[in-house]
């Protein structure tokens, strides 16, 4: 059986779904969200890559490149805003995360 | 098209860019003591890319990435404009409470050429990187007071809901590119015609959701109320005003430029999506006691009223739906500027409650708050009025009375939460002294207020044809 197309969009799909339900359902701790983050992300580029590879068109790669700085740049500053959020609650569960309610 | 004639379409973004990265720099070299300086120079920096972007030359740069059209020179002279008077209001704010920092400024800066790049792009990669740009700015800027529990919790649930609609939006335009074979919005075009094309229309859904969080429509709204009443006043005033333009002109040039040919299938979509908005805002609103998240509920409703124009998916739709935001985007940003010019004992005042017998206390913002509050509910003549005359006219115009109706229905429901803060104002006792109000955040609210009652009578005379040039530029009928 040859690898093709179908199945790196299975995957990319299968964690895409993962990265969703990781935000979603997740109750325990705001990093599990940080990641599931990257995940979507990753999903995106394994997408964006394998596409790329079967139409021989270069711009999906380039594309993944744009998704790869942008994902460092939201970490960081995802990380910046979960630290001075630990600062002030001293904790970082995500039910904490309730001061607004409504 | 040389290098140098591409560059000069981009020339106000490449201005406020270097800008940017100049004030940055000043910044950091010189400290807190330069950050009154760069908040200047942030502003005039902001008013000289608007007349940049009004007489920018118009066509397409960038191999087509980069579109410097009508559309986009009305838009950036409305988000450049808006956020030269969210930085005003931000810096004097923060001065007021010691907390001013360099850094405020130079985030707006960011945050306006993502939005510059939002209504630019012309292709599926500068429509994400001016997303990411504009939402990386605005999640730091919703946590910009550090030492606020609340403002970090804000800014936290910011970060994660727009990350993961930035997931959304971008498994959209991954699978878009797939199934159209380039990620142009005129090449797209081309490819998804009709119901033909199964795998560009699921993208096209995923990028819808993922635009709709971003102008927080519902039901992707759930982050609005918390985050506008985490965080900073003059914060929620920005994030209310230029970045819902910036997303609404962005979704207007996602779908008629690179899909107009399956108009039918998202326009299903979008009309959901509107009805709900419009619902929602008026009907959770209802419950709300602080002003801050009401006014969460009421952008959620008007964004709504502005999608209704979107999707009837003709010019005189694209045209009511920028006519309707330029005019939403001023009573925002003036009954924003209220809020942070009110505070009792130092503490601001934020619910119905504290506004008891203001118009006793505070007579004129009173009545500037009255008239935003008025201008919001849709009453003739002030210029939430006018904006939603445009909307229902083009829904009728589209065969959507039925859309219109609800749009009404959910206008006379909403009613009841603007005239109740009329009637606190008004009519109750007063709850003890307010302190001095500030002239720059006095200024902006009176101008607003004057520009919301009898000034848009004239505006409109001039607005109408630019929003209808603006509107032609999206090749629509």
């Amino acid at each position: 059986m040859t690898i093709g197309l179908p199945h790196y969009l299975a995957v990319a799909a299968i964690l895409f779904t993962i990265g969703v339900f990781g935000i979603i359902m997740n109750r325990k701790n705001i990093i599990i969200i940080l990641m599931s983050v990257e995940l979507i992300l990753l999903a995106v580029n394994i997408n964006l890559v394998a596409f790329s590879v079967y139409l021989h068109d270069v711009v999906g790669q380039i594309y993944a490149m744009f998704v790869l700085t942008v994902a460092a740049a939201e970490a960081a500053v995802g990380l910046a805003i979960l630290v001075t959020f630990f600062r002030n609650r001293g904790d970082i569960a995500v039910d904490d995360a309730s001061m607004m309610k409504g | 098209m040389s290098f140098y004639s591409a560059l000069s379409l981009a020339w106000p973004e490449v201005f406020l860019a270097v800008s940017t990265l100049v004030l940055l720099v000043a910044g950091a070299v010189g400290g807190n003591r330069l950050s009154s300086l760069v908040s200047t120079l942030a502003g005039l920096a902001l008013l000289v890319a608007a007349a940049l972007a009004w007489t920018a030359p118009h066509g397409k740069a960038f191999a087509g990435g980069f579109v410097s059209d009508e559309a986009s020179a009305f838009a950036k002279v409305a988000i450049y404009g808006m956020s030269a008077v969210a930085v005003l209001l931000g810096d004097r704010w923060l001065t007021r409470l010691k907390a001013n920092q360099f850094e405020y400024p130079v985030l707006i800066l960011l945050a306006a050429v993502g939005m510059g790049m939002m209504v630019s792009a012309g292709d599926l990669i500068s429509l994400y990187v001016g997303v990411e740009l504009q939402s990386l700015a605005l999640y730091v800027m919703a946590a910009f007071r550090r030492d606020d529990a609340k403002a970090s919790e804000a800014g936290l649930k910011y970060f994660v809901l727009g990350a993961l609609s930035s997931g959304l939006l971008l498994y959209g335009a991954s699978l878009i590119y797939g199934f159209a074979g380039s990620t142009h919005f005129d090449v797209i075009a081309k490819a998804a015609t009709g119901a033909s094309n199964t795998g560009v229309l699921f993208g096209l859904v995923f990028l819808i959701c993922g635009l709709a969080f971003k102008v927080s429509a519902a039901p992707f709204h759930m982050w609005t109320p918390d985050v506008y009443e985490g965080a900073p006043t003059p914060v929620v005033g920005f994030f209310a005003a230029a970045p819902k333009l910036a997303a609404m002109v962005l979704f207007a040039r996602a779908l008629y430029d690179s899909f107009p040919h399956a108009a039918d299938q998202w326009r299903q979509v979008v009309i959901v999506i509107a009805v709900l908005s419009m619902l929602l805002g008026a009907f959770a609103g209802l419950a709300q006691k602080n002003l801050k998240r009401l006014w969460a509920y009421s952008s959620i409703a008007n964004v709504g009223y502005a999608l209704v124009g979107l999707s009837t998916g003709t010019q005189s739709g694209a045209q009511s739906m920028l006519v309707f935001m330029v005019l939403y985007m001023i009573d925002v940003t003036g009954f924003f500027a209220c809020l942070s010019a009110l505070s009792r004992g130092g503490k601001p005042m934020e619910t119905i409650d504290d506004m008891a017998g203001l118009v006793r206390e505070r007579p004129g913002l009173a009545l500037a708050m009255t008239a935003f509050a008025l201008s919001a509910l849709g009453l003739p003549p002030f210029a939430g009025f006018w904006g939603k005359f445009y909307v229902f006219k083009a829904a009728l115009e589209s065969n959507l009375a039925w859309v219109a109706v609800l749009g009404l229905v959910s206008s006379v429901v909403a009613a009841f939460y603007y005239l109740r803060l009329v009637k606190v104002m008004w009519f109750d006792a007063p709850a003890g002294k307010t302190d001095a109000v500030p002239a720059d955040a006095r200024g902006v609210a009176y101008a607003a207020a004057i520009f919301s009652c009898p000034v848009v009578l004239v505006a409109l005379i001039g607005l109408d044809p630019l929003a209808k040039a603006a509107a032609a530029a999206f090749g629509l009928h």
